[in-house]
């Protein structure tokens, strides 16, 4: 909705044109393209369901997926995603239904506070991506660095291995 | 982009109408049955700091309003940071009105919609706010019922309600709608007795599981957090701040800063912000400011933190005296002396204090995350030099609070650069200055001396709190000759701390409940008694003698005098009116002193449970959150400066860490609601604690049990 043939500036030094796919839609932005894609994300393309947490790439609230791959945007210039498949948490439903790792989520309740659900609902997708049948032991070790204050790991774990199940039976 | 003009456009279950004078509420909300209740008590009322006193004897708490539509709207000063009561108190709303559950609209944390609110801690939405709102909702249902008998022509005793219908019940073609019944109608009505005790047995909908009503909007990423707003021409702000607690700025020089495109620097008395449009740009501002500092700061470290809590701690304070102590030690076989050390711990909530300000004329609205929205109002208006009426405190969703965001600072910074600037100003704390400017949990020292005679009975128990609090310290066992007391630095007096600290989960029972049951468990192993045999023979509080049961049943608990070898620990306490037992086991690995916690099981007796889906969550939460404080958590400080800036060196739980949880729920469902946020986190250490002795034989007096800790408990065994 907000980003079909997008150009705006951000600042008036350093700009290039950065052309990738975000969220299915081929976009462009005229832009400096070592702005750090987390606030391009929020800030230029209102896509806020990408949350800032330690700005330093430790707890994971920022991830994206890009050609389908955990990133954390947060340690990422926006001139890296050129020519890429970006990917937030907006773009994961399609069509009003819910993505089946965040249907799990709700399902299982695996969120608390809710802040870290987005960038946890992207990583677990990215591992599922990956491996489409993890065991418990690959789910807690890709989840790892995705950090929860609340305390919704075991959950979370819970609505990975259920969304794993989901998937495949779509398949 | 969609458009925006000057208002923020909501998700529907916040914030609907921006900028409206308290005068004009009723104007706006229009036709409807509108219950005034007043859920403080006169000893509540005392206990409040003298600024949020004030307002007490006029506003009211919290206000329900029964729509044309037939929705209700139940407007509250709580906030919603992951505890779920934007779920809870919904479904007692529905049960207590007849309605259902989907009819119902939680507005909170506005303090232009909202009637007054101390802020969102100490377990008290469900056992203070929640019984005051059931009893407005049934006087609510009670105003409409008498209003259908006249509409029905039938006597009130002769209709039911249900569904938000009301039903002659001889004759169901006579019945009428609440939507029916509010519409062109305002009955105001004021509750100024304490309520009726409920009926809980007879709700349908409290008792049973429901997922979060906000599970979907937070999986999606639509839920909208303060920092998620965007106002037009809104500028983000960063502050400097100073390298330590103690440091004083003695020159500044940002006119590097300045340079950056687009870049605003205000500096007033100590505060030197720059703002920018571009979130990078400002942080490129700041980073180019030259500052000079003088220092003076204590000279404390982790290093020598335990002796000096105790030297500094001077002022006594006996919190509760049985018996005679001379009595209690003649009587006692075996004497025990114990010394307990806590650290400083953050709350590291995964959203940083964020704030959005902006100024429409003579009114400032601030939206926060923040666990005080009224707080941060009465902070506002004092800080800020204005009147009660131009100053509006809006909480959309918050990130996790802990209780670290009862202060809400950042949104006092916002307010000014929004008033100065004449701009809406977004602040949000980087990592960095959310741990440095934490109130984090008060280290402290916790002395015990106890003594049990041949039977195995506690016979003294005199226990002394330095540095940190006194919740949670109750002797809780049935102890004859007991004493406590607490040193603190006097009131009035600078704090012993270094830096600030405050209310963290549960604030101080963790440290507390640590040092007795370490110490209760101390006693049975040289008893020789099984740890929860010898707690029974020494408890006669029925509510933890019946958590320690049920929680032996789940964990499949097997007698075994400590240490055992097994790895398994017990522990119990009381918090926020609830009761709580663990049982836990561990794998120590003696070489490496790496501590595994395997299984952890809880029980929770908190009398009825309003959504068993939600207490699960919250005990679950807890036992993991407790890990860290337990195994990983510990701020590293020289003087004022903090060394944990990020998650790098500050360890919370993470998955691999995760142990398989079991809960149970004890069934009190006609008893009067408890806090469930906060109990099961208490325990934890203690647990943990006693299992490493049973696997291992080495007591862990200091917490958190890092290897080396546990290396060098075990070189004494």
């Amino acid at each position: 909705m907000k980003n079909t043939g997008t150009k705006s500036i951000i600042s008036d030094k350093m700009e290039k044109t950065i052309s990738f796919e975000l969220n299915g839609k081929k976009t462009e932005a005229v832009i400096d393209p070592a702005q750090t894609l987390l606030w391009v994300l929020r800030n230029h393309f209102g896509l806020t369901g990408t949350k800032f947490g330690c700005g330093m790439g430790f707890c994971g609230a920022c991830t994206v997926l890009l050609d389908n791959e955990p990133v954390r945007s947060c340690q990422l210039s926006v001139g890296e995603v050129e020519g890429k498949k970006l990917t937030t948490i907006e773009g994961l439903s399609t069509g009003g239904q819910l993505h089946p790792v965040q249907k799990a989520f709700v399902e299982h309740d695996a969120l608390q506070c809710g802040y870290c659900t987005p960038g946890m609902i992207m990583n677990a997708t990215g591992l599922l991506l990956k491996n489409p049948s993890p065991t418990e032991q690959e789910i807690r070790d890709g989840m790892e660095d995705n950090y929860c204050r609340c305390g919704a790991h075991k959950r979370i774990i819970e609505a990975v291995k259920t969304a794993s199940a989901d998937m495949k039976g779509g398949k | 982009m969609k458009k925006e003009n000057n208002k923020i456009v909501f998700s529907d279950e916040m914030t609907p109408v921006v900028g409206m004078p308290r005068r004009d509420f009723f104007k706006v909300l229009g036709a409807g049955i509108i219950i005034f209740f007043r859920p403080w008590g006169a000893m509540d009322v005392l206990s409040m700091p003298a600024e949020q006193r004030h307002s007490l004897p006029t506003d009211y708490n919290a206000f329900l309003q029964i729509g044309e539509t037939g929705t209700v709207k139940c407007f509250t000063g709580k906030i919603e940071m992951g505890q779920g009561v934007i779920t809870s108190l919904a479904m007692e709303m529905a049960d207590a009105l007849n309605v259902p559950f989907e009819k119902v609209e939680m507005i909170m944390g506005d303090t232009d919609l909202c009637p007054w609110d101390a802020g969102t801690w100490g377990s008290l939405t469900t056992r203070v706010f929640g019984p005051h709102m059931l009893a407005a909702a049934a006087e609510a249902r009670g105003v409409l019922v008498d209003l259908a008998s006249e509409k029905l022509g039938v006597p009130a005793s002769q209709l039911e309600v249900k569904d938000g219908v009301v039903t002659d019940i001889n004759d169901s073609k006579k019945s009428v709608s609440y939507a029916e019944l509010t519409k062109g109608q305002k009955i105001k009505k004021f509750l100024d007795v304490k309520p009726l005790p409920e009926d809980y047995t007879k709700f349908t909908i409290v008792g049973k599981p429901r997922n979060h009503v906000d599970g979907v909007v937070k999986a999606t990423g639509q839920a909208k957090y303060t920092g998620d707003l965007k106002l037009p021409g809104m500028l983000f702000a960063r502050l400097l701040r100073p390298p330590s607690h103690g440091a004083k700025m003695t020159s500044v020089d940002y006119s590097e800063a300045e340079k950056v495109p687009g870049t605003k620097v205000i500096h007033d008395g100590d505060m030197v912000a720059v703002l920018n449009e571009n979130h990078d740009l400002a942080e490129n501002a700041l980073s180019k400011i030259k500052a000079r500092y003088s220092f003076d700061e204590m000279p404390v470290s982790n290093k020598n933190l335990a002796e000096w809590l105790v030297t500094e701690d001077k002022v006594v304070d006996v919190l509760s005296s049985d018996g005679d102590l001379a009595q209690g030690e003649k009587e006692s076989d075996k004497v025990f002396e114990s010394e307990f050390h806590d650290q400083y711990l953050a709350h590291a909530p995964i959203e940083t204090h964020t704030a959005l300000a902006q100024m429409e004329g003579e009114k400032l609205t601030v939206w926060a995350s923040t666990q005080s929205p009224f707080g941060l109002k009465d902070t506002l208006v004092r800080e800020l030099s204005m009147t009660p009426d131009n100053v509006r405190v809006i909480t959309p969703f918050v990130g996790g609070g802990f209780g670290g965001k009862s202060p809400a600072q950042q949104g006092v910074e916002a307010g000014k650069l929004a008033k100065m600037t004449g701009k809406p100003v977004m602040v949000v704390w980087s990592r960095d200055e959310e741990f440095f400017f934490d109130t984090f949990h008060p280290a402290g020292v916790i002395k015990v001396k106890s003594g049990i005679d041949k039977d195995g009975l506690i016979k003294l128990w005199d226990y002394t709190i330095y540095a940190s609090g006194s919740r949670g310290s109750e002797t809780t066992y049935d102890v004859p000759n007991a004493k406590r007391t607490h040193y603190t630095t006097g009131r009035g007096n600078p704090s012993v701390h270094p830096f600030a600290t405050g209310a963290w989960r549960a604030p101080n029972n963790n440290s507390n409940t640590f040092a007795r049951e370490v110490q209760i468990d101390i006693m049975a192993s040289a008893a020789g008694i099984d740890p929860l045999e010898f707690r029974l023979k020494n408890l006669k509080d029925v509510h933890i003698i019946d958590c320690l049961k049920a929680v032996a049943d789940k964990f499949g608990y097997k007698p075994g005098k400590s240490p055992s070898g097994r790895g398994i620990g017990i522990a119990c306490g009381a918090d926020a009116g609830a009761w709580v037992a663990h049982i836990a086991e561990v794998e120590v690995d003696k070489n490496t002193g790496n501590v595994k916690v395997k299984r952890i099981s809880c029980a929770q007796d908190m009398g009825m449970c309003v959504n068993p889906e939600g207490a699960i969550i919250q005990m679950e939460g807890c036992l993991t959150m407790g890990l860290g404080y337990t195994l990983t958590e510990e701020i590293f400080f020289k003087g004022g400066n903090i060394s944990d800036r990020n998650f790098d060196t500050y360890d919370i739980p993470k998955f691999s860490e995760l142990p398989e949880i079991q809960t149970v729920i004890l069934d009190r469902m006609n008893q009067p609601p408890q806090g469930g946020g906060e109990p099961a986190i208490i325990a934890v250490g203690a647990v943990v604690a006693n299992a490493i002795y049973d696997a291992t034989g080495a007591r862990l007096f200091t917490m958190p049990f890092t290897p080396e800790r546990v290396l060098e408990a075990l070189k004494k065994v």
